[in-house]
């Protein structure tokens, strides 16, 4: 398939866009493969990427039970950022960052990424000196993190609310400047087309059914499209993880949640940053067709369902506005809900399972898109190697028998709670 | 909105409660260090594309704590009763 360029661009122009042709195939099943990836995500293919190019293990499926990116890649905020606090998450995380740094060219398609800064607001004394400990603990590890106060934050977000009234008055904020958004749809056919590149089949509705075992290891995947035998199997399904585990009596540290999100009405440049609300959870940026896009909390009950519930929509809002003012007259113009794999400490779980040769690759909470390349990197590692890469060694899943949980907030182990 | 039947208030909207999770877990008896029923109980979830046991605390209401079940693929409220209660599935649930 040919290479994107300025070049083919003109050429097709001049040719009345009639001859590009499809970005990635759409192969029948083989039998069998080396890899059998479960779930065609930005996790899932990002992992097969990887696999073909860095592993060199080429003979890889993606299973997809709807169409690419129909999942949390497609419901989800876009934001990328690295400003974790905890070593194991802050070391993963900066390295998904640097391979977004350089993903558009890697995968030779513009995933628009904008590192247009991450800005956290603080409304009290004490979150500030929390956000300062978070602050020096990143620049320890080598992430970038620029404490503001209150007047650098609003020279640089001048559309805050910062009246004397504010039920919540803004102290300050926690900047990462190379933090950003990435359109997502971009980040899945850019992926899907680099993996399809290198010989991987990413077979579309083709849903998981069942699986054959011999002993302690998986045989093969029954699906919608028949049986197909794998070497090695691996698990990038988000909020359906617990669903897949339980057809192999497998039981996690993971509840399924329904988290929404919004888009408002197209505005002229308003947001130029990623901005979150620090006395309640509403995350706002703006998308280059001018939606506002943003999110809050669970819904924070178990659920299964990719919608949500009115009273969440409106608490959403009372935070947005609470933060921004001017959002009151906003018409919104789409909402949506995706299935979060809640893990029971807030942090993912990249590695082996009990099973011999299936790999987990799941626990994301409210934030898997930002890992996106950097949990193809390590899982593909893992699942190559049969370890875990030092990258993803603190987040086994035996973390939770060992006591070495990787709990950000420290709020314990409740899902609703991170 | 979802509709709790709350055994001591009667029908209310899911506003007036929290909810506080899976209420299959019971409490292991002593605390030997490493053992896995300890882990079990913190973290493990069932988690079910389908009928659920949880326990949600009526704290705009009567301030008890209500086992609700409550199929999670669907959102449909199957039953409520208190904390002791068994509340079978209903005859026209079929299983997951």
């Amino acid at each position: 398939m040919a290479e994107y360029s300025v070049f083919s661009l003109i050429k097709n122009a001049l040719n009345g866009h009639k001859s590009w042709q499809r970005a990635w195939r759409d192969p029948e099943p083989k039998p069998s493969y080396d890899v059998v990836i479960v779930g065609g995500g930005g996790h899932g293919l990002a992992t097969a990427f990887y696999l073909a190019k860095v592993h060199g293990i080429r003979n890889v499926a993606v299973l997809e039970k709807g169409w690419l990116g129909g999942g949390n890649t497609g419901r989800n905020t876009t934001i990328v950022r690295s400003n974790y606090m905890l070593d194991d998450n802050a070391h993963f995380y900066e390295k998904s960052m640097k391979l977004w740094e350089n993903l558009s060219h890697e995968l030779n398609f513009n995933v628009m990424f904008s590192q247009r800064g991450v800005l956290n607001l603080a409304h009290s004394d004490g979150q500030m000196d929390r956000f300062a400990r978070r602050g020096n603990s990143m620049r320890l590890n080598g992430i970038d993190a620029e404490l503001l106060d209150r007047k650098e934050v609003k020279r640089m977000v001048p559309y805050l609310n910062y009246s004397d009234e504010a039920r919540f008055p803004i102290y300050g904020g926690l900047l990462q400047p190379r933090g950003g958004t990435a359109r997502h749809d971009a980040v899945a056919w850019g992926l899907a087309r680099g993996a399809d590149r290198l010989g991987v089949d990413i077979i579309q509705n083709c849903e998981v059914t069942g699986f054959k075992r011999t002993g302690n290891r998986i045989e093969a995947v029954e699906t919608s499209r028949g049986t197909i035998g794998c070497g090695k199997i691996g698990f990038a399904v988000a909020g359906n993880t617990g669903y897949l585990a339980s057809k192999l009596g497998m039981k996690l540290p993971i509840e399924s949640h329904v988290l929404q999100a919004f888009v408002s009405e197209p505005l002229k440049p308003l947001i130029d940053h990623v901005v979150t609300y620090g006395a309640g959870h509403f995350y706002l940026s703006q998308s280059d067709k001018g939606g506002l896009v943003f999110g809050g909390d669970l819904d924070m009950y178990n659920s299964y369902a990719q919608r949500g519930n009115m009273e969440t929509i409106d608490h959403v809002m009372r935070g947005g506005i609470a933060m921004v003012p001017s959002l009151s007259r906003l018409r919104l113009l789409r909402h949506w809900g995706g299935v979060m794999d809640m893990s029971m400490d807030g942090s993912p779980i990249i590695g082996k399972s009990p099973i011999d040769n299936l790999y987990l690759n799941c626990g994301w909470c409210y934030g898997g898109f930002k890992a996106t390349p950097g949990s193809g990197w390590v899982f593909a590692h893992t699942i190559a190697e049969d370890e875990p890469h030092p990258l993803n060694a603190g987040l086994r899943l035996d973390r939770f028998e060992r006591g070495h949980i990787l709990d950000e907030e420290a709020t314990g182990p409740v899902p609703g709670h991170h | 909105m979802l509709y709790i039947d709350c055994p001591y208030c009667g029908k209310r909207a899911h506003e007036e409660f929290t909810y506080i999770g899976d209420a299959t877990k019971k409490r292991p008896d002593g605390a030997e260090k490493n053992d896995p029923a300890w882990v079990d109980y913190v973290y493990t979830r069932d988690n079910p594309r389908g009928p659920h046991l949880e326990l949600w605390h009526h704290g705009l209401g009567c301030r008890e704590v209500v086992k609700v079940l409550r199929n999670i693929l669907t959102h449909e409220i199957l039953g409520a009763g208190r904390p002791a209660d068994d509340i079978p599935l209903p005859e026209t649930e079929t299983k997951p």
